[in-house]
C-alpha cells in the first residue's frame, strides 16, 4: 500500500500551517520528513493518520493494505505513550486485544523478539530506560502489522548513544521486513541514515522545499556529510528565521 | 606575588589557604518519614493520660468517663451480644448505601468526564447538591423509600454520591490525552479505550474521592440512625446520649472511630494493589 498526499493545506484558525503540500510514500521505503521547528510536521503526520482533518486536499491510500494488517496506519510517538499499568506483553496485548486472533500469544512473543524484549515481557514502564521504552512502542506498532507507520519524532526524547542504537535497530528491522514509514524528525544525521527520501519542509506555512533522494542502501551507509551539509544549506536561514518568529 | 593559583576568576591563594570543609548538608526535610508506631503510642498515651488523671482527680470526673469503665461497657455489651444486634445493621446500611452511591457515582462522573452534554447539564447539579446538609432531606427520603431501611441506604448513598462524582471527573480530566490518542490510532474501540486507557487512568483519583466519600458515609449513617432507628451504633449513641450515659456515649464512639480506621485502612490496602503500577 502507498500513501499519496494531494494539495495538502492546513490552518489553525488564522495561521497557516500547511499550504498545498503533495507527496507519494512508496511502499517499503522510508520517507524522511524534515523542516524548522512549528511547520507543520507533526500535523502533516496526524493527517496521514487520520487523526484530524485537512482543511483542503486529500490524502490517499493507493492499493490495499496487505493481508492480516490489522491497523495499516500506525503510530510511533515521541513521548512512547506507553500505559504504566501494563507491562510490556501488556502494552503489546492492549492493541491486539480488540481484534479476534487465535495466536495472539505468539505475536506479542515474535515481536518481543524482534524488539529484543523477550525478558522484559513482564517489566512495568517505569522500570524501563527510555530507549526500552521505544523499543516496547515499536513492538506494539509491530505487532498490529502496519502498512505504514508513521513516526513522529521518535528519538528525539533519547540521549545520543541510546538513539544511535535504535537507529541501528530500526534498519536491522527495515532489512529483515520492508515496512514503509513516514518519519518526521529534526535531525539530519537521522533523516540521511534512514530516508530513503529526505522531504524539507520550508517553515511555517510549510511548503515542500525540495525532496532529495538518496539512492544508497539503508545497511551500509556512512555520515553522508555531502548529503547532511545539502539539507542543511536547505534549512538554516528557514531554521533561523522560525527560531526569531513569535508563537501564534 | 606569585602566579600558583589556578582557580577561576584569579582568586588569591588566600581563598584556598589549605582549610578543608565539608560542603554542609542543606538537602533534608520536606520528607515526612512514616513511623507505624507513633500513632497507637499517641492514642495509648492520651488513654493513660485520662484514667491517671481521672483517677489521681486532676481531672474531674464530671468531665470525661474512665476509660477502664468505658472498656468494662464495652465488654458488656459484646457478652449480652447487643454490639452485633447494633453493628450488623449499621454494617449492612453502610456497605449497601456506599456501595451503590461510589458506583452511581464513579458511573456519573465519567459521564462528565466523556461527554460534553453531560457535562454541561450535569455538573451545576452536583455543585448544587454538593453543599445541602444530606441529613436535611431525610424526611423527603422517608416519604420516597418508606421509614424503613431504604431512605438510609438513599441519604448514605446520596451522601457517598457527590465526592464520588467530582472526583472521577476531575481524574477523567487529568488522564493523558496522549494515552487516548494513541488507543485512537490503533483503531481501539470506545468501549476498551474507556475500560483499557480511561479508568485505570483516572483510578488514583476515583480512590482518594472514595475515601472521602466513605467517611461522609459513616457520618451520615450515624446522623440517619439517631433520626430513626431501633438498632445501629447511631441509635446506640442517642440512646446513651439522652440518659448521659457518658460511658456507653464513648463505647459507641469509640466503635465509629475503629470504623472509620478500619474503611481508610481497607482504601489504602486497594490503592496498594491497584496502583501498584504507580512508583
Ligand atoms: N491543535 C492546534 N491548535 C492550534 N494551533 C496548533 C495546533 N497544533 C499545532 N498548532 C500550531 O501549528 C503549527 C505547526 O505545528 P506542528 O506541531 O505541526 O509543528 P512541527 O513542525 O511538528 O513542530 P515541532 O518541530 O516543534 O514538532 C505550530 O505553530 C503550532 O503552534
Ligand atoms: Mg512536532
Amino acid at each position: 500500500m502507498e500513501l499519496r498526499v494531494a494539495g495538502l493545506t492546513h490552518r489553525y484558525g488564522e495561521t497557516c500551517v500547511l499550504d498545498d503540500v503533495s507527496l507519494e510514500i512508496p511502499a517499503g521505503r522510508i520517507v524522511c520528513v524534515v523542516g524548522p521547528s512549528g511547520c507543520g510536521k507533526s500535523t502533516l503526520l496526524r493527517m496521514l493518520g487520520g487523526l484530524e482533518r485537512p482543511a483542503a486536499g486529500r490524502v490517499l491510500q493507493i492499493g490495499r493494505p496487505p493481508e492480516g494488517s490489522l491497523n495499516p496506519l500506525t503510530y510511533v510517538f515521541q513521548d512512547f505513550a506507553l500505559l504504566p499499568w501494563r507491562d510490556v506483553a501488556g502494552n503489546v496485548r492492549l492493541v491486539l486485544e480488540d481484534h479476534r486472533l487465535p495466536n495472539r500469544e505468539d505475536v506479542i512473543a515474535d515481536v518481543l523478539a524482534r524488539t529484543r524484549l523477550t525478558e522484559f515481557a513482564r517489566a512495568l514502564p517505569r522500570q524501563l530506560s527510555g530507549g526500552m521504552k521505544q523499543r516496547v512502542a515499536i513492538a506494539r506498532a509491530l505487532a498490529v502489522r502496519p502498512a505504514v507507520m508513521l513516526m513522529d519524532e521518535p528519538l528525539s526524547a533519547l540521549d545520543a548513544q541510546t538513539r544511535e542504537l535504535l537507529m541501528d535497530d530500526l534498519i536491522g528491522l527495515w532489512m529483515r521486513e520492508r515496512f514503509t514509514a513516514v518519519y518526521v524528525t529534526h535531525n539530519l544525521a537521522e533523516a540521511v541514515r534512514l530516508g530513503h527520501r529526505v522531504v524539507v519542509l520550508s517553515r511555517r506555512p510549510g511548503r515542500i522545499r525540495e525532496i532529495v533522494e538518496i539512492d544508497e542502501p539503508l545497511g551500509g551507509r556512512g555520515a553522508m556529510e555531502e548529503v547532511q551539509a545539502h539539507l542543511w544549506g536547505l534549512m538554516r536561514d528557514e531554521a533561523r528565521a522560525a527560531d526569531a518568529e513569535l508563537v501564534p | 606575588m606569585t602566579d600558583t593559583t589556578h582557580s577561576p576568576h584569579g582568586a588569591r591563594s588566600a581563598q584556598t589557604d589549605g582549610s578543608a570543609r565539608p560542603v554542609p548538608f542543606r538537602g533534608g526535610g520536606f520528607r515526612p518519614a512514616t513511623n507505624r508506631w507513633a500513632g497507637p503510642l499517641v492514642f495509648a498515651l492520651l488513654i493513660a493520660f485520662v484514667e491517671v488523671g481521672l483517677r489521681a482527680g486532676w481531672i474531674s470526673n464530671l468531665t470525661l468517663p474512665l476509660p477502664s469503665d468505658v472498656l468494662a461497657t464495652f465488654v458488656q455489651l459484646y457478652e449480652t451480644g447487643l454490639l452485633w444486634r447494633h453493628l450488623v445493621p449499621s454494617l449492612t446500611r453502610f456497605m449497601v448505601g456506599g456501595t451503590l452511591g461510589a458506583l452511581a457515582g464513579i458511573g456519573v462522573g465519567t459521564l462528565i468526564g466523556l461527554f460534553g452534554l453531560a457535562r454541561a447539564g450535569l455538573v451545576p447539579m452536583v455543585a448544587a447538591l454538593f453543599p445541602v446538609p444530606k441529613i436535611a432531606l431525610l424526611p423527603l427520603f422517608v416519604i420516597w423509600f418508606g421509614i424503613g431501611e431504604g431512605s438510609k441506604y438513599a441519604l448514605i448513598a446520596l451522601g457517598t454520591f457527590t465526592p464520588m462524582v467530582v472526583a472521577t471527573y476531575g481524574a477523567v480530566d487529568n488522564v493523558d490525552r496522549t494515552l487516548i490518542r494513541m488507543g485512537q490510532s490503533f483503531g481501539l474501540s470506545w468501549g476498551s479505550i474507556v475500560r483499557k486507557i480511561v479508568l485505570p487512568g483516572a483510578m488514583p483519583g476515583i480512590l482518594s474521592g472514595l475515601r472521602i466519600g466513605l467517611a461522609i458515609a459513616i457520618i451520615l449513617l450515624v446522623a440517619a440512625e439517631m433520626l430513626g432507628a431501633q438498632y445501629g451504633i447511631g441509635a446506640y449513641i442517642l440512646e446513651a446520649g439522652s440518659l448521659y450515659d457518658l460511658e456507653r456515649l464513648f463505647a459507641g464512639v469509640a466503635i465509629l472511630s475503629v470504623l472509620g480506621v478500619a474503611t481508610s485502612a481497607a482504601v489504602a490496602w486497594v490503592e496498594r494493589r491497584v496502583l501498584r503500577w504507580r512508583s
